[in-house]
């Protein structure tokens, strides 16, 4: 037994009020679905926490007709100024009812209580504050001449970030002046019904804001949907594809922020106490369910072995458990089905020939859950390398030069990230440079700020969401046709 | 083992370590410089995070005890006289009079001239006398005075001394010097314990905390401490975060095992219990001991007893419930 050992430190759930159903938020009030309810569980626990209505096609259909209704008669009349207050007011909400949204994440989730409430809930706000001061300044944002807004924005989402993608999603389409309908994944819709309840509470106008509930089937229905002027899509890039294929042809615009496989490289003269923190942020916060995940780490030849044992080292200090508790760092797994597809993959790891390493800590009996996983070994051509697995698990190849790390890096379908980490300021402009991925760390990995656009090359998706470039896809310009 | 080979050890030690039959400025330097850089954004990010940890219930019982044992109770000042060095004795060896069961703290730590009176008072109750040496807190003196302010206050019964580097070279490189007066330092020590007080506060850089740390361990310290608390800042956890990562690197290279001092600033519970996260977290438990983990503090021991004896009674008395001194 450790001779400082942690107590339990679980953080209350008595603050939130899980409603045993949910129906749909439709032009400002609560809607019955007209498809089959679903559940939603608590993935540390597999406890049953809600049952949450499906949104039917017609459903959809009434959801989009009510944003339409909004965008026509009110918001898109509304003067940026006034839409700002709206804005600036829902932050302050979040802000006011942070630990409540931060436990509800956590138990919908899995994810760490320090996270949702030291990442998740305060960068939520921190969008709706930012694009708040944006909604009066479009004409300044050098977005072209006269932006304006598109129309009805219909908005998919992930179950990583559930709270903090709805805000990327909502806080700038409101900004610009549009109208949304949003669609939260099937595992994760609790905190998206709680925000309708925040909308309520700030008064927003009805219609503004729609969240329609389901799975697949929904979301399939809001894109393909006549109403619905543009489509914002986090997710697979197996589904941003589809969302592609159905909407060529039609008026409508599209973002997609896709999946990664993002190259996290360290070289022998990186800070390298810093460089293991970063890598273990990169790959175990949220317990690798990140797009940005630094899922290969790229280490230099000379420093393999040392990295290696360093990175070990710190692992073993991990703790994996509870995720109210406020000292665990790595969560619950979100679903038994991504479980499933970690465990696959880990499997092919082992298959082609890769070293397994995990950290052996135990796990808790109930719920969806597995230990932080290093491969050592890899090859460019293991499934390993290439794959999104979308879960605690590093694979960790070697370099020899800077040409090396760039092209190991590149070689990928995907491109979202990438993070550097050398002391030496001129290699990380060089290697910025060569990298195709959208965003690029330097001796950080993971951060995230409103202000900073964050987007993908190539089969990560197009589109950039935060900062002026994120105000892009929401606007429209030049004189009406 | 006489005093001399200890110090004629400690060179050829380095030597070895170095892999240089001759220990130069150069060799030093190249060596030092070597060691892998710190990123500041990173360093600080990674102390704040470990300062997030929640420690409740039986793991606070446990770690306020523990920092209490740490505790290298302190006054240096100009206006020191024998009474209240003997009074600050006395508070070392009763803390609590409401609770025999309080652990003493580890030492009680006072000018040279103060020795003789802290080790009179506190006899063999096991409490160490620390005695601050080598032209404390500047350091700007002659190593002939600086050596005999040591031999001195060991005479005095100091069994633990409290030495300055001398931040002027360090910071122009002259390393050499700086490594030959800690192994003086050493050697004049004879068996007392040596804490390098490295003023982190005028090192500034992180990067120069990490150099003087392995600097001070090549030397010869038992301890590396961060300041003197004449100097703002004093103590900070991403400094001892760099200290603690040193210790530990360090016992990998050599097997040999080095303790840390946080002297100053440090006021509070909360805070002490954050320190000793850092180091269960990044040196590891082998170093939740007084032998090798110390505050430097004066103030902060009453505020561990005033938590110590909410958690036993269940409500905060105040402070007039526990004795200033």
């Amino acid at each position: 037994m450790p001779i400082f050992e942690y107590a339990p430190a679980p953080e209350s759930r008595a603050i939130v009020d899980i409603q045993p159903s949910y129906g749909l938020f439709v032009g400002g009030e609560w809607i019955e679905g007209r498809g089959a309810a679903f559940k939603t569980t608590n993935p540390a626990t597999e406890e049953v926490l809600a049952d949450v209505a499906e949104a039917s096609v017609a459903d959809v259909d009434a959801a989009v007709r009510a944003a339409r209704t909004a965008y026509t008669r009110v918001w898109s009349r509304m003067s940026g100024a006034d839409r700002g207050k709206y804005l600036f007011r829902i932050a302050r909400i979040i802000q006011e009812r942070a630990r409540e949204l931060a436990v509800l994440e956590s138990l919908d989730n899995g994810k760490p209580i320090k996270e949702s409430r030291d990442v998740d809930v305060p960068l939520a706000a921190a969008h709706f504050f930012y694009h708040a001061g944006w909604a009066d300044k479009l004409e300044y944002a050098s977005l072209g001449p006269k932006p304006r807004p598109i129309g009805v924005v219909g908005q998919v989402i992930p179950w990583n970030f559930p709270l903090l993608m709805l805000a990327w999603k909502i806080a700038p389409a409101l900004a610009c002046g549009n109208t949304v309908v949003l669609k939260p994944a099937e595992t994760t819709p609790l905190t998206a019904l709680l925000f309708a309840e925040i909308c309520q509470q700030a008064e927003l106008p009805a219609g503004v804001v729609n969240i329609v509930t389901g799975a697949g089937a929904t979301g399939q229905a809001i894109v393909e949907h006549p109403g619905v002027d543009k489509i914002a899509f986090t997710g697979s890039t197996e589904v941003g594809k589809s969302i592609a294929r159905s909407i060529a042809g039609t008026r409508k615009r599209a973002t997609l922020e896709l999946g990664g496989k993002a190259a996290n490289i360290v070289f022998d003269d990186a800070p390298l106490d810093q460089a293991v923190e970063g890598i273990v942020n990169g790959i175990f916060f949220n317990q690798g369910h990140v797009c940005c995940a630094g899922s290969r780490l790229l280490v230099q030849e000379s420093i393999a072995e040392e990295v290696d044992r360093r990175l070990k080292r710190r692992l073993e200090t991990l703790r994996v458990g509870d995720p109210l508790d406020k000292n665990t760092d790595v969560g619950a797994i979100n679903s038994r089905a991504q479980l499933d597809r970690i465990a696959e993959l880990t499997a092919a790891g082992e298959a082609e020939g890769a070293v397994r390493w995990d950290t052996g800590c135990e796990l808790p009996s109930h719920g969806f859950w597995f230990r932080p996983t290093v491969f050592t070994g890899v090859s460019q051509t293991h499934r390993i390398a290439q794959e999104e697995i979308f879960g605690p698990v590093l694979s960790v190849l070697t370099f020899r030069t800077p040409q090396e790390a760039v092209a190991k890096a590149n070689n990928t379908p995907y491109g979202l990230s990438a993070g550097i980490w050398t002391e030496k300021g001129s290699r990380i402009l060089w290697m910025a440079d060569q990298l195709r991925a959208g965003v690029v760390w330097a001796n950080t990995f993971n951060r995230f700020d409103p202000t900073s656009p964050f987007g993908g090359y190539k089969e990560s998706g197009y589109g950039r969401e935060g900062g002026r470039h994120g105000l892009e896809a929401y606007v429209t310009t030049g004189d009406p046709r | 083992m006489s005093t001399t080979d200890a110090a004629v050890d400690v060179t050829a030690r380095a030597g070895d370590l170095l892999g240089v039959s001759r220990l130069t400025n150069a060799t030093l330097t190249g060596w030092l410089h070597g060691l892998p850089g710190v990123d500041q954004v990173g360093c600080e990010a990674r102390a704040a995070s470990l300062g997030t940890r929640s420690i409740k219930t039986t793991a606070k019982q446990w770690a306020i005890d523990a920092a209490i044992s740490m505790i290298d109770l302190t006054t240096l000042e100009g206006a020191d006289t024998p009474g209240k060095v003997r009074s600050l004795a006395a508070k070392a060896l009763v803390p609590d009079p409401s609770d025999p069961a309080t652990p003493r703290p580890a030492a009680v730590c006072v000018y040279g001239d103060m020795a003789a009176i802290a080790r009179q008072a506190l006899g063999d109750s096991g409490i160490h006398v620390a005695a601050v040496a080598t032209a404390f807190p500047s350091g700007r003196a002659s190593r002939r005075v600086k050596l005999a302010d040591t031999t001195d206050a060991v005479a005095a019964g100091a069994d633990e001394i409290d030495m300055v580097i001398d931040r002027g070279a360090f910071l122009s490189g002259r390393y050499l010097e700086v490594f030959e007066e800690i192994a003086e330092v050493k050697q004049a020590c004879g068996d007392a314990h040596l804490k390098v007080i490295m003023e982190t506060g005028e090192l500034v850089t992180y990067d120069n905390v990490r150099r003087a740390s392995w600097l001070s361990m090549l030397a010869g310290a038992d301890f590396i401490k961060t300041s003197t608390g004449k100097i703002q800042p004093a103590a900070t956890l991403p400094v001892t975060l760099i200290m603690l990562e040193a210790v530990r690197d360090w016992r990998e290279l050599t097997a040999a095992i080095v303790g840390v001092k946080p002297a100053g600033g440090i006021r509070t519970s909360k805070d002490a219990l954050k320190y000793l996260v850092t180091v269960n977290e990044v040196a590891g438990e082998e170093w939740l001991t007084p032998e090798r983990f110390r505050f430097g503090a004066s103030s902060l021991l009453n505020d561990l007893l005033l938590q110590r004896q909410k958690l036993r009674t269940g409500a905060y008395s105040g402070a007039d419930y526990v004795t200033i001194d």
